[in-house]
């Protein structure tokens, strides 16, 4: 039973992240608020499921040559190098902390994309 | 052949260009960050980055922008998963509901509205992080 539960909460967090808006950003809440996994244990299996999802995507994308590679380290080293930083500082703090940040995260992110969208809108 | 999008320095001075590459690495210390604290939410941070600091098409950007996430997450999760967050007992079914859900969510988006997605997206990660908040 808890089986497909896990396997419906996958699916339809896959679902919203495969229509291409912000990956996997609700498939953590998602697990949280309604299967009631901890915080890390739902933001660690977020950065796993996104490693097939996106060679699939990124093999596609390679072969359409839609991906731009030089001068890429000059972000990919820094972003390698606190993205260590971040991940030990999450994994050290409390869920339920963590959660909250997660949750203000997430209205920010709304925010933002609903503001980036209404200017785009407006633009056109 | 093909000249970089990141590094096209023809209409810009050495000075412009070192801004940039520093405006870059700057973006990506920052799309690391976020990507490794929260677990999620590092391609919707590369994509304008990608935009705007280094220029790059539309297109382009989202494409490059799994490319910066991958090993990131990749990173990322080897930390998570060191420090014991691995739940080995739900990552089965997550996974293979996810996969189903993605490659079903990426047939979908070609069929429905962007706009009207974009705006139930949002509303529901709002309701969502306010849920979370309180």
């Amino acid at each position: 039973m808890d089986y497909v539960l896990f396997l419906l909460g996958g699916f339809f967090g896959g679902i919203l992240g495969g229509m291409g808006m912000g990956g996997g950003t609700l498939l953590i809440p998602i697990l949280t608020v309604f299967l009631k996994v901890p915080q890390h244990v739902a933001q660690c299996l977020n950065l796993i499921v996104f490693v097939p999802m996106s060679l699939f995507a990124l093999f596609l994308h390679f072969k359409n040559r839609l991906i731009e590679t030089k001068g890429l380290l000059f972000l990919l080293v820094p972003a390698v190098v606190f993205a260590v930083l971040s991940s030990f500082i999450a994994v050290g703090s409390p869920p339920e902390i963590l959660q909250k940040l997660f949750g203000g995260f997430l209205v920010l992110l709304a925010v933002f994309g609903i503001a980036n969208s209404f200017l785009r809108a407006k633009a056109k | 052949m093909e000249q970089s999008n990141i590094l096209k320095f023809q209409e810009e001075s050495r000075g412009e260009k070192q801004k940039r590459l520093f405006l870059l690495m700057l973006g990506g210390a920052f799309i690391g960050f976020v990507n490794g604290f929260f677990g999620a939410g590092g391609g919707m941070l590369a994509v304008p980055v990608l935009c705007f600091i280094a220029k790059l098409p539309e297109k382009l950007a989202h494409a490059t922008a799994i490319s910066v996430i991958l090993p990131l997450s990749i990173v990322s999760s080897v930390v998570y998963i060191k420090n014991g967050a691995l739940d080995l007992n739900i990552f089965p079914p997550v996974l293979i509901g996810t996969l189903i859900g993605g490659i079903l969510g990426a047939a979908l988006l070609i069929k429905l509205n962007n706009k009207i997605l974009a705006s139930i997206f949002y509303i529901a990660m709002f309701a969502a992080g306010l849920r979370l908040i309180f």
